[in-house]
């Protein structure tokens, strides 16, 4: 198991490399020159040789690369040019806003996929499966912009039971993290289901009812542990598409958030900041991954004693 | 070892052992068959996708109104007899813009996928079928875009390349060929095993005749059904770079551009945003339902993937 875990985490440093190589390579090697592309043709030759300098993009490919690996591994993501603060301070404060947001929005979509995907498989076939069913397409087909805004216009606007946006109450959070939280849900129901329907086939839920236990406890004590393993796989993996989706949720509801700040970064062509959300970002997708595939080898005795 | 028993995939497994032994093959039209004779929801949202690709062709021959007709008297009309959908801002038909729109949209779901499937599948079929270096180092590539949050991936390359649909395409082009070429290349790695492509090689066949003739063709089922399940995730990136103010730039008109445009007026005229809204949810759902019924028919070991 630790020979195993140890490969991933060698492999994750790779991608990691790879990564901030790629994200290095898109944003300062641009087609044409870095310096216009951010500025727009009207800079005045002075901003452009002081960029110039202060980017090091007078100096060779590679003394480019080590400088720009040394500033990140030490969380020196540079200043921006709009906001004039150091990025690492910005990606600071705006991470506990998605942090929360997207925690909200997991809680949410987690418990209502779990119960509905567990609803569906138990009555596999009937009218609640295919609701349910039907319900979690619908919720998996649908854009974030749009539930958010079909939230905010019924709930915020014409109900008026929270505000419209901005998190400065608690209560600001609930509707953006429905929305976020939407699509997880349909794909969290649908995978609980298909994997709970295969679970209640195998012959040890027979035996389990063999000895008499109950449905609730045949359900949730025996096949239901076994279901969940692929689920947590998946909840993890979930956290990517959370952060990435808060883009559009954090920009509907006006939160100061990393999807937010990178939103800002793109229309201001502020390069720093726009490096900086973004490798954040990945990095932190790329160790939710990590930690996910370490939790599966731990979680499953199949995979923690066969390999 | 775990013993499963039987799966609607396997079933279907079975009947196709069965006809196999009773010489009958199951070709792709047998399998579309019964597709459409058992999942008559699939065959309801290939209408849909049908007739909205009608309806962006033909646009122009469906509306009175041309697409930047303005009638300033009528602005943020209500959905009426003269405006089905009522009008924008500028007094512009929404039904109007919303079937020219079809056409953008619809064009950005389709063609990043058609590329992004033929890179993925033959970086896929050349990674599995040579294995060794070339193997790792295109998978450990598919690996490093996967990582990426797509929708972030995409904003960047759309920064790097500029405005404008070129520009989209790469971008959704290069957020989905990875995991196109891991599906192809797992199945490349069960068909070089084949006694067929086996006795290809002894015969002498070149390595890129085998992949295209003899691998290529037993793809093809997976491919359709990635294809039919990407189209709408496409669709989705798009509109919501177009919603960030990132990807269709006015004069052109896409779906996820009018949300954009109409959210302003989300109080006072929230047809603007909501029904391009409906109209994109609508065609994934669509995409989304056909996707799963050809998937049970051609691929059912897609299923939990």
């Amino acid at each position: 198991m630790a020979k195993n875990i140890g490969r991933r985490v060698l492999q994750t440093l790779l991608v990691l490399f790879c990564v901030s190589l790629a994200i290095f390579i898109l944003l300062r090697i641009v087609p044409g020159d870095a310096i216009t592309t951010m500025m727009g043709e009207h800079a005045d030759a002075e901003t452009i040789a002081r960029l110039t300098a202060e980017m090091d993009l007078d100096k060779p490919f590679y003394v480019q690369f080590w400088t720009y690996l040394k500033d990140i591994c030490t969380g020196n993501f540079g200043t921006s040019y709009t906001l004039h603060k150091p990025v690492t301070e910005l990606l600071a404060a705006a991470f506990p806003n998605t942090v929360k947001l997207a925690l909200i929005a997991a809680a949410i979509a987690w418990m209502i996929g779990i119960l509905c995907g567990v609803v569906a498989a138990v009555t596999k076939d009937g009218i609640l499966d295919r609701l349910f069913m039907g319900f979690s397409l619908f919720g998996v087909s649908i854009p974030v912009f749009m539930v958010a805004m079909v939230l905010q216009y019924l709930i915020a606007y014409r109900l008026g039971w929270v505000s419209i946006s901005g998190v400065e109450k608690w209560t600001g959070f609930i509707l953006p993290a429905v929305a976020l939280g939407w699509n997880s849900a349909g794909s969290i129901a649908r995978l609980t289901r298909s994997t709970l329907v295969e679970v209640l086939q195998e012959d040890y839920i027979d035996t389990a009812k063999a000895k008499g236990l109950g449905r609730p406890a045949v359900i949730f004590l025996h096949a239901l542990r076994n279901a969940m393993l692929p689920v947590i796989t998946m909840m993890a993996l979930q956290i990517s598409s959370l952060l990435s989706g808060a883009v559009i949720t954090e920009t509907i509801f006006s939160i100061n958030g990393i999807g937010r700040l990178a939103v800002d970064a793109i229309t201001s062509r502020d390069i720093p900041l726009l490096q900086g959300t973004v490798l954040f970002t990945t990095v932190i997708v790329i160790l939710g991954n990590l930690v996910a595939d370490c939790l599966y080898t731990v979680l499953d005795p199949r995979i923690r004693k066969g390999a | 070892m775990r013993r499963k028993k039987e799966q609607p995939g396997q079933e279907v497994d079975r009947k196709e052992a069965l006809a196999a032994q009773l010489g009958e093959s199951d070709t792709l039209k047998d399998k579309m068959g019964r597709m459409a004779a058992d999942n008559k929801l699939a065959v309801f949202s290939a209408v849909v996708i049908a007739v909205f690709i009608l309806a962006a062709v033909f646009a122009p021959y469906l509306t009175p109104f041309d697409f930047d007709e303005m009638d300033l008297m009528a602005r943020l009309a209500p959905p009426s007899s003269k405006h089905l959908l009522g009008t924008d801002e500028l007094g512009r038909d929404v039904l109007t813009r919303l079937l020219y729109g079809a056409r953008v949209s619809l064009v950005v779901g389709i063609v990043p996928t058609i590329i992004s499937m033929l890179v993925g599948a033959v970086l896929g079929m050349v990674s599995g079928y040579i294995g060794g270096i070339t193997d790792s180092v295109i998978m450990r590539l598919a690996d490093v875009v996967l990582s990426f949050p797509s929708l972030l991936l995409a904003m960047v390359i759309m920064y790097t390349m500029g405005d404008g649909i070129v520009s989209i395409f790469i971008a959704l082009a290069v957020t989905n060929w990875a995991s196109v070429a891991r599906v192809v290349r797992s199945e490349t790695l069960s068909l070089r095993e084949t006694e067929y492509v086996e006795a290809a090689r002894s015969m002498g066949v070149k390595d890129v005749a085998i992949i295209f003739r003899h691998i290529l063709p037993n793809c093809i089922p997976s491919l359709i059904v990635l294809f039919t399940l990407n189209v709408p995730s496409a669709i989705l990136s798009e509109s919501s770079l177009s919603f960030l103010g990132i990807g269709v730039q006015l004069p052109n008109s896409s779906w996820g551009l009018m949300v954009n445009m109409g959210r302003t007026f989300l109080y006072n005229a929230p047809w603007l945003s909501l029904v391009p809204s409906a109209a994109i949810m609508l065609v994934v759902l669509a995409f989304n339902f056909l996707g799963d019924g050809l998937r049970d028919v051609l691929d059912p070991h897609l299923k939990n993937s």
